[in-house]
């Protein structure tokens, strides 16, 4: 199993979520996020004075999968997250030992 | 003596103009609540509400009178009484002359002046102010700096048949301040200046952002002070007549040209005109046209209104030049758009538009006026900085006036006043997608 995490640009996660749903991914978890890449922040002045603003507002999704679904998977969140414009996020997989249901006990992929 | 009938349109202008004013203060706290960290809000509107607890307390007691009373026939203060006000009830108001309206109207009008003026002064030292400290402060400045000033000022006499006893030192030199340019503003710029020098700076002032929290709550409290400054302008007139239709048309104007003034400066040096600038700009414009609102005509105001913009918009980030924290920029909004309001009189000033009031420089009138008038912006400018220097000194020296430091970082509001202003926690968000 295999837990894909990505980094959007928040307006995205409207298509992103509705892609996921189109292909068949049932669940998952989204929090909001800040940080920066390549896009670094920006300045905003008060009364002249600047301040740099380096941590951008992003948004976090999580979904767990079966590891023969996990390359499709990323590639429905890159499709729908690219606007092909910097600060467009990031998209990772990492290994998953165990994921149990909690209402019911199952474990592994009868879980996700 | 001849005899006083009591005018009701004149009196019940006076009392709307009263709660105007007040308005003004609530307003004030909103305008600097909004400018401060999400941590200090409180605490900057609290500072404003003990003003308007403390001051409403002493001017009953002996304020009005300190300022106003005639008995002791000195241009530097009114009467030293503690009669609480139970002596004058049934009284006209006489200021130079008699007006139509209970004394009790004036002291409440004039009551709202004496109020809002320490409260501008803690936009200096936000952040930061011991709150007992600053309740001490407020009454002791309010005693020897604005009580005695507000009689220079204001206080034109008890007139008796053709005799005028007790008129205030820059009143009767003839300065020309309609609403408290010089009284209110340029007193409260100066102390704010020398608090800011006392207190010393933030933690992690210029490292650090401190961005304003809440910018709708700033442009609500200019909003609620735009509102309040036509009692406090054109209820300066003491009736409902032409001239506080002329100082009221002028603070409309004044400071819609303020806000043209600060937006045009922010497009040209920043690239963006900003909500910030909006809102400060029109305090600027209500400052300036303070002290002129009665004196000038309507073209003028609006000369006066963009200039202040301009003038303080390039003022405000001098403070980073000299070093001094004057957080929320006392100095560069109030003491600069004082000044200029006060000296703006002494040019455009002319007695086309107000009978009593002398043609300035641009009318003809040389720079006899402009001289009265920087006479009226030195002397409270320098007595006001160098009281209050000595004040916060003494404060500083006994029971301290700033909080402790690691206080300071965790946020003033939750160590002086144990709340805090926002729930912050985002666990319980829900909805949103």
């Amino acid at each position: 199993m295999k837990l894909i995490t990505a980094i959007l640009k928040p307006f995205k996660l409207e298509d992103v979520k509705n892609a996921l749903q189109a292909a068949g991914v049932t669940g998952m978890t989204v929090s909001e996020a800040s940080g920066f890449g390549r896009q670094r922040g920006h300045t905003e002045v008060y009364r002249g004075a600047e301040y740099t603003v380096d941590l951008v507002p992003k948004v976090r999704l999580e979904v767990l999968v079966d590891d023969k679904d996990s390359d499709s998977v990323v590639d429905v969140i890159v499709k729908a997250a690219s606007t092909g414009s910097i600060g467009d996020g990031k998209v990772w997989t990492t290994p998953v030992d165990q994921v149990i249901r909690v209402r019911t006990g199952e474990r592994g992929s009868e879980a996700i | 003596m001849e005899e006083i009938v009591l005018n009701s349109g004149d009196t019940a202008w006076m009392l709307a103009s009263t709660a105007l004013v007040l308005l003004m203060t609530p307003g004030l706290a909103f305008f600097y609540g909004g400018m401060v960290r999400t941590k200090s809000v409180l605490n900057m509107m609290m500072m404003s509400f003990i003003t308007i607890g403390i001051v409403s307390v002493l001017w009953v007691i002996y304020g009005f009178e300190l300022a106003f009373g005639y008995k002791a026939d000195s241009p530097w203060y009114g009467n030293i009484s503690f009669s609480g006000l139970g002596g004058i009830v049934n009284d006209f108001t006489n200021n130079g002359g008699y007006y139509p309206i209970p004394v009790l109207v004036f002291a409440a009008f004039q009551l709202m002046f004496a109020i809002i003026t320490p409260a501008l002064i803690s936009g200096a030292i936000a952040d930061r102010t011991k709150f007992s400290a600053w309740a001490i402060f407020v009454a002791i400045w309010s005693t020897i700096v604005y009580f005695p000033v507000a009689h220079w000022v204001f206080a034109f006499g008890n007139k008796v048949g053709d005799t005028v006893t007790g008129t205030g030192y820059l009143a009767g030199k003839g300065l020309e301040d309609f609403a408290g340019g010089t009284a209110v503003h340029i007193n409260a710029g100066a102390a704010g200046l020398a608090l800011a020098i006392v207190l010393g700076k933030r933690v992690g002032w210029r490292k650090e952002a401190m961005r304003p929290h809440s910018l709708p709550l700033v442009l609500l409290g200019s909003g609620l002070l735009w509102f309040g400054w036509f009692g406090f302008n054109a209820g300066s007139a003491l009736a409902a007549n032409g001239i506080a239709g002329l100082a009221f048309m002028n603070t409309q104007v004044a400071t819609a040209g303020a806000v043209c003034g600060w937006l045009l400066v922010e497009k040209i040096r920043n690239g963006h005109p900003t909500s910030l600038g909006a809102a400060s700009g029109a305090v600027a414009g209500l400052v300036a046209i303070t002290p002129a609102c009665a004196f000038v005509a309507p073209w003028a105001a609006v000369v006066i209104g963009l200039f202040a913009g301009i003038f303080c918009a390039l003022a405000v980030g001098l403070k980073y030049k000299f070093g001094f924290d004057d957080s929320l920029d006392v100095v560069g909004v109030h003491l600069v758009g004082g000044i200029w309001g006060s000296l703006a009189v002494g040019l455009f000033g002319t007695h086309v538009v107000n009978s009593i009031g002398l043609d300035g420089l641009f009318y003809g009138g040389g720079t006899a006026l402009l001289v009265k008038q920087a006479l009226g912006v030195g002397l409270v400018a320098a007595y006001s900085f160098l009281v209050t220097l000595a004040l916060g000194y003494a404060i500083e020296k006994t029971i301290g006036f700033r909080i402790a430091k690691d206080a300071e970082v965790e946020g003033i509001d939750l160590s002086e006043h144990a709340e805090t202003a926002y729930e912050m926690s985002s666990s319980s968000r829900g909805g949103a997608f």
